[in-house]
């Protein structure tokens, strides 16, 4: 992990400009994705964290361009001098795989049943380069040895369903290197994988990142692995971002009720108390919203203006540190037992009490996402 | 306590605090009823479906209640012979006299009583062979299978033939001959659903719980298995019906005094160019029918098992 | 994976033969072989009838006539028919022979047909072409294939008066005299070919299109095809190698699963037109209840397709390695 001491503005890799993403469903347009602004700088490691339906892998597929046909974005994603969201398809399947690449979330589907996974790797090689098969196939041998898998030469020449899922992951991410790329992004890498398997996934990231000086955008749930991965922090909630710092930033001085319900949802070590704090509810439909924050509803501190006005990201303690919440200031200090009931979250108050401000929405959110 | 909706919870969410005989009458008493009303929304929803319902019973009720007002009867000669379609004879005549309205409603009535005859009871035959098959795998499922895959290894068409040309021409003896085979399709469909099913942990639990084998295949896997089942019966009809109508096109199948569709059809072959509507109208009867059906089941398929493009977050 | 396959022929052996019984016993029992003596009028003498039913070993009790019948098999035997002259297997075989080149070619066309339309009604799901891709795909799913068969004739037939010549030809599998080289033969039994294969095509073709669609469209909708796309492949690429490549696989068995029926819609088709192939040849020894000849019949086209789905089940192997090595 690099050290950070200035704004990744200053000659970021990639840059996200008001990101807004919709997709016309039957319950009327999705919003998925609600102005989203942020950038990466190059080397750096962005960790991106969220629940299902917060918009954070509908993000990266708009920035890959992968996004199904009849989403409507807007704003403007700049790599290399380039909107991305302007570029025609032809010029598009050049960026990818090569300037940006992606690691997706389930190895067990990623890769092609027929073909062996060598193939596999040298065939992102040969999109890019014009290289021979054979030399490609050498490549790809190396690429399998950077991460990590043993006897590489014979793995190279077996197809998927003969690797586990641990080992499929990493053929991928060495897909993803194949070309350099300047960014990453990996969306929820180990989501799917067994703890012990996950470190050594983890381990492959790092090599590979180590081995191209890329700038990765790391997208999880799990707050254990942006703890040990992440330069850098952005927490989604409903499309929009709502909290971005460095790693101390969030973990300690966290300035927005929902990053302080995440924190206080994670098991540590070194809790002060033996109970966890869940976040009541669930996360709201991103379908015809209402005015006001979207986490209001499951917000301790919420007040009327909440209601009624949506809070911007603004800066908290310092330029670097910003958050979307009206009473940002409220929260130094604070600790997640201030603000949420060590409950357990089967008790009949705490669903209840939930369920009636976010019964409807549950639904098509799961209908909606995922 | 919130009321669950569905299936996978209710087995071990409701084993918490009750008493042993009823926690195996709980088991059992979580309903799929949401189930079915879900489907039957989902179903509502696909246009073309509802309307080939709508079809479909006014043909029912033309070719049974239409039949029975209708002044001619199939076997009433009338003086016009052969004439084309007019007031008289909406559907024409045939070289007899025969009036070709009362013949085609005739021949829809036998050809849909067979249809559906075969369907359902290759649909219970089948069924609980592919879900016995499917359920004890080993040498059961090896040895029916087997059976089941040889009766499809030979041309259905030229096997009912062979039984039915002795069969006499009664149709509902043809309906027993097509039956007879058509269970081994439905059987290889079964035993696919009770194979996915089998393994997932709602059986596990019964098992669990000392449901014998009987009841957790009729009980567990025969209703989660029912959506398959009910679609490809529904198919199994349209199937059924083109099976008849070429056997008795070809005179193996249901012949004089019984009439049927494919025979009409078969009458008409040498009048095409002369006299078409002796061709024409059972012909389209027989496509409306199956065609009806096939939207209808295609709406079922979708209703019980909707595809959703995933879209992730 | 061996144990499985070690007991599958384990069973399979005594199936079969247990088979061979079953149907031996359901068309002894479903015919009379001499009723078509028996109906003729005036009726033949008493020992006429004795000697033809000795020469169609109906004095053997059910047992006996089925040992005779299936070891006679194993030397090309294949019993006595109610056409005292005819020589059943060499017969059977040749009307095949015939009736193979009409399944065949009728196949490959509705498999090229089925998987273009298919592929492309996936790629361009809910465009005017789909909506019109799955209307004829259902029609013609609900069309009885005799009766196709039948309009495609007229059809032939009136063309034919309309250009005053005969461009299609309507009955039989070939004409008679043929002057002209190898060529002239080729397109004489091309033209006589036409119509019956656009009949029996056209069914297996709406049925194959329809999976095809369906199976294209989940290839397309998986994980592994969007990340060939993320990989930078050209949407060609992609298509080719990703999804049509992965899409077909399922096909194989479908296309093995329907030779029966295909074999059914020929027997219709070749009645229709008139051909002197296998269809008509079951059709003719049903109605003349030439028991043996019945029999010979199923015995074939049963063996043909055990054997057109043991090498489907090959090939699937050789294309999906899943399979290879489970």
């Amino acid at each position: 992990m690099t050290s950070f001491d200035s704004q990744a503005s200053a000659d970021p890799v990639l840059s996200v400009q008001d990101l807004t993403v919709q997709f016309p469903s039957d319950d009327g347009l999705v919003q998925a994705v609600r102005g989203v602004t942020y950038q990466l700088g190059r080397g750096e490691v962005l960790g991106v964290v969220g629940e299902s339906g917060s918009g954070k892998s509908v993000t990266s597929l708009a920035i890959m361009g992968l996004l199904p046909r009849t989403a409507r974005v807007e704003g403007a994603i700049t790599f290399k001098g380039q909107d991305l969201l302007k570029l025609s398809e032809k010029e598009l399947t050049r960026v990818r795989g090569s300037g940006i690449a992606m690691v997706f979330q389930d190895p067990m589907t990623s890769l092609n049943p027929v073909y062996p996974v060598g193939d596999q790797i040298a065939e992102a090689i040969t999109a890019h380069h014009d290289v021979r098969r054979d030399v490609a196939r050498k490549q790809a041998v190396e690429l399998l040895d950077l991460v990590r898998i043993p006897n590489p030469q014979q793995r190279a020449t077996e197809y998927p369903h003969q690797l586990s899922g641990g080992m499929r992951q990493r053929v991928v991410i060495a897909i993803a290197i194949a070309n350099r790329p300047e960014v990453i992004i990996a969306d929820e890498p180990t989501t799917a994988l067994d703890v012990t398997v996950q470190a050594q996934v983890l381990d492959a990231l790092q090599a590979a990142k180590r081995e191209t000086g890329a700038a990765m955008m790391l997208i999880t749930h799990d707050l254990g692995v942006i703890a040990g991965q992440a330069d850098r922090v952005q927490v989604m909630y409903a499309g929009k971002v709502v909290e971005a710092g460095t790693v101390d930033d969030i973990f300690y001085t966290p300035r927005m009720p929902y990053t302080l319900g995440l924190l206080g949802s994670l098991p540590r070590l070194d809790m002060k108390t033996d109970r966890l704090t869940p976040i009541a509810g669930s996360p709201p439909s991103v379908v015809n919203m209402p005015p006001g924050c979207p986490f209001s509803p499951r917000c301790p501190m919420s007040q009327d203006v909440c209601d009624q006005e949506e809070p911007a990201l603004e800066p908290t303690t310092d330029g670097l540190h910003t958050a979307a919440c009206h009473f940002s200031d409220q929260l130094a200090g604070r600790e997640p037992t201030d603000l949420f009931n060590p409950t357990s979250i089967d008790s009949v108050d705490a669903v209840a009490g939930a369920a009636g401000a976010a019964a409807p929405s549950a639904v098509t959110r799961g209908e909606n996402s995922e | 306590m919130p009321e669950p909706s569905t299936t996978e919870t209710t087995a071990t969410a409701q084993l918490a605090d009750s008493s042993p005989r009823e926690q195996v009458e709980r088991e059992f008493t979580v309903a799929e009823r949401g189930q079915f009303q879900l489907v039957f929304r989902r179903f509502l929803q696909h246009r073309l479906a509802v309307a080939s319902m709508i079809v479909l019973l006014l043909i029912v009720l033309l070719a049974y209640v239409g039949a029975w007002l209708w002044k001619y009867s199939p076997e009433d000669i009338t003086p016009d012979n052969s004439q084309p379609p007019s007031l008289a004879h909406p559907f024409g005549t045939d070289a007899v006299g025969k009036d070709m309205l009362a013949q085609v409603l005739r021949g829809t009535q036998i050809s849909l009583q067979i249809s559906v005859l075969v369907a359902i009871f290759s649909t219970v035959v089948g069924t609980i062979w592919g879900a016995v098959a499917g359920y004890y795998r080993g040498w059961s499922d090896t040895v029916l299978m087997r059976i089941a895959d040889l009766v499809l290894t030979l041309p259905l068409l030229a096997v009912a033939a062979v039984l039915g040309h002795n069969a006499g021409g009664s149709w509902w003896l043809i309906a027993v001959v097509i039956a007879g085979l058509y269970w081994a399709y439905v059987s290889r469909v079964a035993r696919g659903v009770v194979l996915s099913l089998r393994e997932k942990e709602f059986i596990e639990a019964a098992r669990a719980l000392g449901a014998r084998d009987g009841r957790i295949i009729f009980r567990h896997l025969v209703p989660n298995a029912l959506g398959s089942v009910i679609v490809n019966a529904t198919i199994l009809v349209s199937i059924a019906i083109l099976l008849e109508t070429a056997l008795s096109f070809l005179g193996f199948g249901v012949r004089p005094p019984d009439t049927s569709l494919g025979l009409l059809v078969s009458s008409a072959q040498t009048a095409l160019d002369t006299r078409p509507w002796l061709f024409y109208f059972p012909g389209l009867f027989i496509i409306l029918i199956a065609l009806t059906i096939n939207f209808i089941g295609d709406g079922l398929r979708d209703a019980f098992d909707p595809q959703q493009t995933k879209v992730r977050a | 994976m061996l144990a499985f396959a070690l007991r599958r022929l384990l069973v399979s052996v005594p199936i079969l033969i247990l088979s061979t019984f079953v149907v031996f016993l359901m068309v002894s029992l479903s015919a009379n072989p001499l009723s078509g003596l028996l109906t003729r009028n005036p009726p033949p003498p008493p020992q006429t009838i004795a000697n033809e039913a000795h020469r169609l070993r109906l004095d053997q009790p059910l047992m006996e006539r089925y040992w005779h019948w299936i070891t006679g098999i194993f030397h090309g035997d294949f019993g006595p028919s109610v056409q005292s002259n005819m020589d059943i297997g060499s017969e059977v075989i040749s009307r095949f022979g015939v009736t193979f080149r009409l399944i065949f070619l009728a196949m490959i066309i509705a498999l090229v047909l089925a998987i273009v339309v298919g592929a492309v009604s996936a790629v361009k799901q809910y465009s005017k072409l789909d909506y019109t891709a799955t209307f004829f795909g259902f029609l013609f799913l609900s069309m009885p294939a005799f009766w196709l068969a039948v309009l495609l004739k007229q059809a032939g037939i009136s063309i034919n008066n309309n250009v005053g010549s005969q461009v299609f030809y309507t009955i039989g599998s070939g004409s008679i005299y043929v002057t002209g080289g190898f060529w002239a033969h080729v397109s004489d039994v091309l033209g006589h070919m036409i119509l019956p294969t656009i009949s029996l095509a056209l069914i297996s073709y709406a049925s194959w299109s329809r999976f095809q669609r369906g199976s294209m469209l989940e290839v397309l909708n998986s994980d592994y095809v969007r990340l060939a796309r993320a990989k930078g492949l050209s949407r060609g690429v992609v298509m080719r190698r990703h999804a049509l490549r992965n899409a077909l696989i399922p096909l194989v068995t479908v296309t093995a699963l329907d030779l029966a029926s295909i074999i059914s819609g020929a027997v219709v088709t070749e009645r229709v037109f008139q051909w002197q192939g296998a269809g008509t040849f079951l059709l003719d020894a049903i109605s003349a209840s030439d028991v043996y000849a019945v029999l010979a019949w199923l015995l074939i086209s049963a063996t043909f397709v055990i054997v057109f789905n043991l090498v489907a089940d090959l090939l699937y192997g050789v294309l999906d390695p899943r399979i290879r090595h489970a």
